[in-house]
């Protein structure tokens, strides 16, 4: 079985002028949603307080607000989580009430309606740890970039490193701009799952690239745009391929990991989608445009007696 | 080489398939023993409730019990921490029940994080100032007691903030203070601070000595955090630090957050001091408190004058029980003091027979609250009166303090003098807790996810790519096998991001397959025999795979310098699976496809 037929040679780096356009028509959307949206951070990074409880039969939200609200918890944030059964509370920080008793009193609160109740999950993140998280975290995909940067800039040439590291800055943009634009909410492992992005971006990237690499040593003849073209089209059964079984584990995460994880796998989805389509067309469009020639790539000790004509 | 690293990989995950028993663990508290006699009194309780263990063991200086079912568990819980007294605490666990031949391999089942197996997670923050401050009173203190001895006399001795200010009124006495001080202090910092009419020195706490004071802290705080923890009876509790000023508490299988955070912050200590009963309690009231006096609060909010002097100190228990007044029935706690402590108590008790002497129960808390938005710190210090009683005869080393309300208020109390006080405040600063049926809800669903997207990707491989599909499907199997394998080896924290890293990587691990069969298809189109393009494609994409991997095992590094508990988890599975799915697809397949293709001459491939 084939996806694309033997002889399919698709004008992919033709149409680039166009995907250029279109990376940054969604950039500029990903930048807008980002700086005028917000992106909807979770508790890990802004602090605050979290109870889920499970009661033994579906519940009305109005009823739990109540009971919430008969024990001072005014302004907290009460939804179903994953069932009827399950409440979710986002808690407000309360003047003169400890922070870490917030949730203990807002279980009991809870209790109240039904002793069955059963906590599940409570999460509590005070100020100064979200803070940190949040630095830490813009700092570890800082760090993740560099090390990239250097390791392609070692295998292969500046130009590619450099190139990679644009796709990757893409695909994050846009991943964290689908979650900004939407609202969905930021949390800790989405932004494990936006380094994973990163990973298997370039890892898609890198197979490109080692194409690349491989036809300008080995084609003699043809323009530099013509050389990525045919290494972008032997490389896209793979990349479609690969894609595809990554992106069907990743709906079968999504739909039966569990409420917990959703936003991680919908994270890796858009990135992994957007990853592809920058594998093929960000990440090589920049190395044409930084000039890339076979001269940059040949193996340094030639004695070869072609001479480099492209321009 | 591939075949025993394959057998290797499915003894060492096969633990994992055996189930679970609900189980307790018991250990000593103390002086006690874990023993053949405290088994035997465990089997008499049990049958006392009608039940029977399933099998108990002796582990190092623990005993572990068995049951059937949790419920037999649960019951059993109250009825044998009854039976064994304050010796002993049980723990509830689960224990895997694994034939004895895997157990003596070192085998495990995986180790599963606090979000899978359920329980609390606390981020404690150690506040450093009051550290740094402490040890400054303390100091100013010393050097009070030094001028003193010397006969140096001074005009005042304060603590500002971090540093001490002793003020004298010539500069002969302020130098030879500096040089007194600076001899016997090595470790302080002394200077010289002339103001108009007054010779100052400031003594403030050198680098190295508030580096070693703040290790201290830390230090003393985690051993109390840890003396209190097994106290509650959770067993496998995990107290690390972590940075310069924190500490992680994980307690797995914990359920009570509640009782847990206040037993953790808990600074309630013990003070022994007698009542003035020369001055009117009415004046104190008015604000006119008597010289060497102060003013306190019954519970039941009647003032009480005591004096100033404190004959003992929370700090000088060394060990507490609770239990109840033989004569009144009232909860109480039972004290032993130290030497020194014994010492100060018997001349005090002997000198004031027929005074009343007072126990101020003393807590103090740091907290942070919301004021106007914005969070601020916030230390507030409880001090009670809880008994009074007149002094009937001398008494030293043991003896009792009534007064407490409840019997679980005297457990609490008696856990915390036990356990040691704090060296410095504590804050809670982050919280998370599962609970069991959310954790084996996260394990259920991420099974399912993981199982789901296999057979997903099997399906899609053996279609496309046909008996290589087969080929690498087999791999992949063995992958999964390994990384669970390699996970039960290193008893690396199994989390659910973790399970998602391994679902993630059953994804991905094809990708070196479809990279080599991607290439033999090309040779093959290129006209070349089967044989030497089965060669070719797996050459030629090595490169790619191990470029295209390492990139990714890059970002998995970062995660796991980054990340915390559950982030970590990820990195660890993502790292791994990268492992062992190079391993697998491209040296396992290699050898299946040899074994194929390998032996005889092929016209074509079913590639």
């Amino acid at each position: 079985m084939q996806i694309l037929n033997k002889g399919t040679y698709l004008d992919l780096m033709g149409k680039r002028q166009l995907a250029i356009y279109f990376s940054i028509f969604l950039l500029l959307i990903s930048l807008a949603a980002i700086f005028i949206r917000g992106l909807n951070l979770g508790i890990d990074f802004t602090g605050g307080t979290l109870v889920e409880v499970k009661y033994p039969q579906a519940i009305e939200l109005a009823v739990v607000r109540e009971a919430l609200e008969k024990d001072g918890f005014t302004e907290s944030v009460v939804q179903h989580f994953g069932t009827s059964q399950e409440v979710l509370v986002r808690l407000a920080p309360q003047e003169g009430v400890e922070s870490s008793e917030l949730s203990d009193r807002a279980f009991h609160a809870m209790q109240s309606i039904t002793p069955e109740a059963e906590l599940r999950r409570v999460e509590f993140v005070g100020p100064q740890v979200g803070e940190e998280l949040t630095e830490d975290g813009g700092l570890a995909m800082l760090y993740a970039l560099i090390g990239i940067l250097i390791y392609v800039g070692l295998r292969f040439e500046y130009r590619f490193a450099v190139g990679s590291v644009i796709a990757l800055v893409h695909d994050v943009l846009i991943t964290v701009g689908f979650f900004a634009l939407f609202q969905v909410e930021f949390d800790l492992p989405v932004l494990a799952a936006v380094l994973a992005v990163i990973g298997y971006s370039l890892n898609d990237t890198i197979v490109v690239f080692d194409r690349i690499r491989e036809n300008f040593r080995k084609m003699r003849k043809g323009e530099t745009v013509e050389i990525i073209n045919t290494s972008v089209n032997q490389t896209l059964s793979r990349t479609l391929i690969t894609s595809g079984t990554t992106l069907l584990v990743l709906i079968a995460l999504f739909l039966f990991g569990g409420e917990i994880i959703h936003g991680f796998a919908l994270a890796l989805i858009v990135g992994v989608v957007i990853g592809t389509y920058s594998s093929i067309y960000v990440a090589s469009s920049s190395v044409i445009s930084m000039g890339v020639s076979r001269a940059d790539l040949m193996p340094v000790k030639k004695d070869d007696e072609v001479v480099d004509e492209t321009p | 080489m591939v075949l025993v690293v394959v057998l290797l990989g499915a003894l060492y995950a096969l633990p994992n398939l055996f189930g679970q028993d609900p189980s307790m663990e018991i250990s000593a508290t103390r002086d006690a023993v874990v023993d053949q006699t405290t088994q035997s009194r465990i089997e008499q309780a049990l049958q006392q409730l009608g039940i029977s263990a399933k099998g108990m063991e002796m582990q190092q200086k623990k005993l572990l019990v068995r049951f059937n079912s949790s419920e037999d568990q649960l019951k059993a819980m109250d009825h044998i921490a009854a039976a064994l007294g304050e010796d002993y605490t049980p723990a509830l666990t689960l224990a895997p029940d694994l034939p004895d031949w895997l157990i003596g391999l070192g085998a495990e089942p995986m180790y599963l994080g606090l979000d899978l197996r359920g329980g609390i997670h606390v981020l404690i923050d150690v506040d450093m100032e009051s550290a740094i401050t402490q040890a400054a009173e303390r100091y100013s203190s010393d050097i009070r007691t030094l001028l003193r001895e010397e006969k140096l006399r001074y005009v005042r001795i304060s603590r500002e903030g971090e540093q001490v200010v002793v003020k004298f009124n010539t500069a002969e006495k302020r130098d030879q203070a500096i040089e007194l001080i600076g001899n016997e202090f090595r470790n302080l910092n002394v200077q010289d601070v002339d103001q108009e009419e007054a010779f100052l020195v400031e003594v403030s706490l050198s680098p190295a000595e508030k580096q070693e004071v703040q290790r201290f802290a830390l230090q003393q705080n985690i051993t109390t955090l840890r003396n209190r923890v097994n106290a509650l009876g959770i067993s496998e509790p995990s107290i690390q630090q972590q940075g310069v000023r924190r500490i992680v508490v994980q307690l797995p299988g914990a359920q009570d957050p509640g009782k847990v955070k206040e037993i953790l912050g808990a600074t309630a200590t013990l003070e022994y001091r007698l009542a003035d009963t020369e001055h009117s309690v009415e004046d104190a009231v008015n604000g006119r408190v008597p010289p060497g006096a102060s003013l306190y609060y019954e519970r039941d909010g009647r003032p009480v004058l005591l004096k100033k002097r404190v004959i003992v100190t929370g700090n000088q228990i060394v060990d507490a029980s609770s239990g109840l007044d033989q004569q009144t029935g009232s909860p109480a706690v039972f004290v032993s003091l130290d030497g020194v402590g014994a010492k100060r108590m018997r001349r005090m008790t002997n000198e004031n027979v027929g005074r009343p002497m007072a126990v101020v129960f003393i807590e103090n808390r740091t907290t942070t609250r919301m004021v106007d938005g914005k969070p601020v710190k916030v230390k507030r210090k409880v001090e009670e009166v809880i008994s009074i009683a007149t002094i009937r005869e001398p008494f030293g080393r043991r003896f009792q303090t009534t007064g407490l309300d409840t019997t679980e208020e005297a457990r609490d109390l008696a856990l915390l003098l036990r356990a040691g006080a704090l060296a410095a405040p504590i804050e809670i600063v982050e919280e998370r807790t599962i609970g069991p049926s959310l954790g084996q809800d996260s394990i259920d669903q991420g099974f399912a996810s993981v199982m789901i997207g296999l057979a997903m990707v099997m399906v899609f491989m053996a279609v496309y790519y046909r008996v290589f599909g087969l080929v690498a499907d087999m791999a992949l199997v063995m992958n999964l096998v390994l990384i669970v394998a390699i996970l039960s080896m290193l008893q690396a924290t199994l989390t659910l991001p973790g399970i998602a890293g391994i679902v993630l990587t059953v994804g991905m691990a094809v990708d070196a397959n479809v990279l080599i069969f991607q290439r033999i298809r090309e040779e093959i189109a290129n006209g070349n025999s089967p044989q030497a393009s089965i060669q070719a494609g797996y050459e030629k994409a090595f490169s790619t795979i191990i470029d295209a991997n390492i990139t990714t095992l890059i970002a998995a590094v970062v995660l796991f310098s980054f990340g915390t508990g559950p982030i970590k988890g990820f990195a660890v599975t993502l790292a791994i699976g990268i492992l062992t799915s190079m391993f697998t697809a491209i040296i396992g397949t290699r050898a299946v496809i040899n074994w194929i293709y390998g032996r005889k001459r092929v016209q074509s491939l079913a590639i």
